[in-house]
């Protein structure tokens, strides 16, 4: 190890300059913009006065029902979610770890490719592929004679989980694969000389083996599910199902730019952060007790 | 037997789940808009892939190629700096020591965590106040911050840079910060592009902070762009075909980088997940 200050301030310097500039001054501007309100004492704009509130905006976010509404959202496309992108990669991955699948270079890329699609336009896509009139899907299920409204109340979560499983499955499913490759080989062989079957193995030695790159992704997962923006936010602008407020993120939106009410937003925003820490440091310590990390 | 055919049969499903939305959309910027709603693709009459891209390129006043100039602006600048401050931070992680190092990277950690979206309105209301907001400076700025990018040239600054080799160049004479220029970025050059290529990805998926940043048209990129033309396509179908022939040029640089550089991300995963 080596000790130059001017070599550290200058290769670090940068680095540290952004820390302060956009990550830790916004996050503590956020948490002192949540405790004043303005109060609008009279007409128009700017004859507003600003006055120290304490935790008032967070009573109106978390009693606000289009908030928790959004929070129900989120729980419940987590719930869909979350199982079939970590069990669905795990599958595959555990598939293309087992030797059998032929190409398996060229399908692990194709399947990564939807990956480097922006959300926005795998929005577009799917927006279109859910739209009776455009898409060959709903077509081919006509002639199959299945009804589909994909943007109708029972579907809007479920067309909101495809979009991301879309997105997601074939990178969830390469990390998983390069975890399972790093697996020592003699503690497979030593499994296989004891009796145990392929699925066996999978199971019960692979799985656990990888749990802790497991849990990173389920970490990153829930907190991409919490922070769901670009997809319903395009939606709404198609379907009256989807409101404004649809999602925690989209509710904080709404609030700083619909209602200019900049204190609602940033109580939002701090609870969606706090939330999001406690997740992760919760997920954390939990796996590190439970075993391996 | 049968289970290697069922393995080969969840594989193939799961490939052509990924790949048939981008044939589609491949298939549906070629036809116009009567043919897109009639799913026609392959009578050859109906041909207008030119007809569309002409189309795309000219709706109001060439807006889509302004766009995407802008995208590429944002997404290759803010990449190539970005990347460059993440990988000199994260290898002075690595070979350095220094007081308050572990607390700093601490909250570097704890910095990955935090969702970028949750930090926009506040760094919007920064940005207004100090009179840069609806500037490219209020979107390229924030980007550069990539703590995980510091995460990862810090694992790769560890596995590729040898310390001996910096021992070599100090007893020369080289001064630190031209060891680290000629030394350690070359010996860090995969990481970098590594580095890079992710950041490119975020920045040109960008929409969030794009959204909440700009509100003259002419400084946005191509998500925001793309955004604001779909809530026209409700209107005035014609802009169903500029959606899908914008959105097909919109993925080209990316598909592509990633089919090249397949080895840095593969790398990239690899040293996200397993370390």
């Amino acid at each position: 190890m080596i000790r130059q200050r001017s070599a550290v301030g200058l290769l670090l310097g940068p680095f540290v300059a952004l820390l302060l500039v956009v990550f830790l001054a916004p996050t503590l501007y956020a948490v002192y913009l949540s405790f004043f309100a303005r109060s609008h004492t009279g007409l128009g704009f700017g004859n507003g006065r600003t006055a120290f509130v304490g935790l008032r905006n967070y009573g109106v976010v978390l009693t606000d029902p289009s908030f928790l509404q959004g929070v129900g959202v989120t729980l419940l496309y987590s719930a869909v979610f979350i199982p079939l992108v970590i069990v669905g990669a795990l599958l595959l991955a555990l598939l293309f770890d087992s030797g059998v699948v032929r190409l398996r270079q060229i399908s692990q890329t194709i399947l990564f490719v939807p990956h480097a699609v922006p959300g926005i336009i795998a929005t577009v896509l799917w927006l279109y592929l859910y739209t009776p009139g455009i898409s060959p899907v709903i077509d081919l299920m006509r002639g199959l004679d299945l009804e589909v409204d994909f943007l109708g109340l029972e579907m809007v979560v479920p067309s909101l989980v495809n979009i991301a499983l879309w997105s997601g499955l074939g990178y969830t499913t390469v990390i998983f694969f390069a975890a399972l490759r790093a697996v020592p080989r003699e503690v497979l062989e030593a499994a296989a000389i004891d009796g145990a079957g392929p699925l066996r193995a999978a199971v019960t030695i692979k799985v656990p083996l990888i749990r802790g790159t497991v849990v990173t992704v389920l970490i990153f997962t829930v907190i991409a599910a919490l922070q769901l923006f670009t997809e319903p936010m395009l939606l709404s602008k198609v379907t009256p199902l989807i409101g404004p407020r649809f999602t925690p993120n989209m509710y904080v939106y709404d609030a700083a730019f619909a209602r200019n009410n900049h204190s609602l937003a940033s109580a939002a925003s701090v609870l969606l952060l706090v939330v999001c820490c406690l997740l992760s440091f919760a997920v954390t310590r939990g796996a590190s007790r439970g075993g391996r990390a | 037997m049968t289970g290697r055919i069922t393995a080969n049969v969840v594989i193939g499903v799961g490939a052509l789940y990924a790949l048939l939305p981008l044939v589609w959309l491949l298939l549906a910027s070629t036809v116009d808009t009567e043919t897109l709603f009639a799913s026609d693709f392959f009578s050859l009459e109906n041909f207008a892939l030119a007809d569309n891209v002409q189309a795309l390129f000219t709706q109001e006043k060439g807006i889509y190629g302004h766009r995407y100039l802008n995208s590429v602006l944002y997404a290759a600048g803010g990449a190539a700096v970005g990347s460059l401050i993440s990988t000199a931070a994260g290898y002075v992680f690595d070979k350095f020591s220094f007081t308050g190092k572990n607390s700093l990277f601490a909250l570097v950690l704890v910095s990955v965590m935090v969702p970028a979206a949750v930090l926009a309105l506040p760094l919007y209301l920064m940005a207004s106040a100090a009179g840069v907001a609806n500037t490219v400076w209020s979107v390229i700025i924030p980007v550069l911050f990539n703590p995980f990018g510091v995460y990862l040239a810090r694992v790769f600054s560890a596995a590729y840079v040898p310390n001996e080799v910096l021992e070599a160049a100090r007893v020369d004479g080289a001064t630190e910060i031209r060891s680290f220029v000629s030394v350690g970025l070359r010996m860090l050059a995969p990481g970098y592009v590594t580095i890079f290529l992710f950041q490119l990805t975020s920045i040109w998926n960008n929409f969030f902070l794009p959204l909440v940043m700009l509100s003259d048209q002419r400084l946005y990129p191509l998500s925001l762009g793309l955004y604001s033309w779909n809530s026209l396509a409700n209107i005035d179908p014609d802009y169903y075909p500029l959606m899908v022939v914008g959105s097909m040029f919109a993925l080209v640089p990316l598909v592509l980088a990633f089919l090249l550089l397949q080895r840095y991300w593969r790398s990239g995963l690899t040293a996200g997940s397993v370390k």
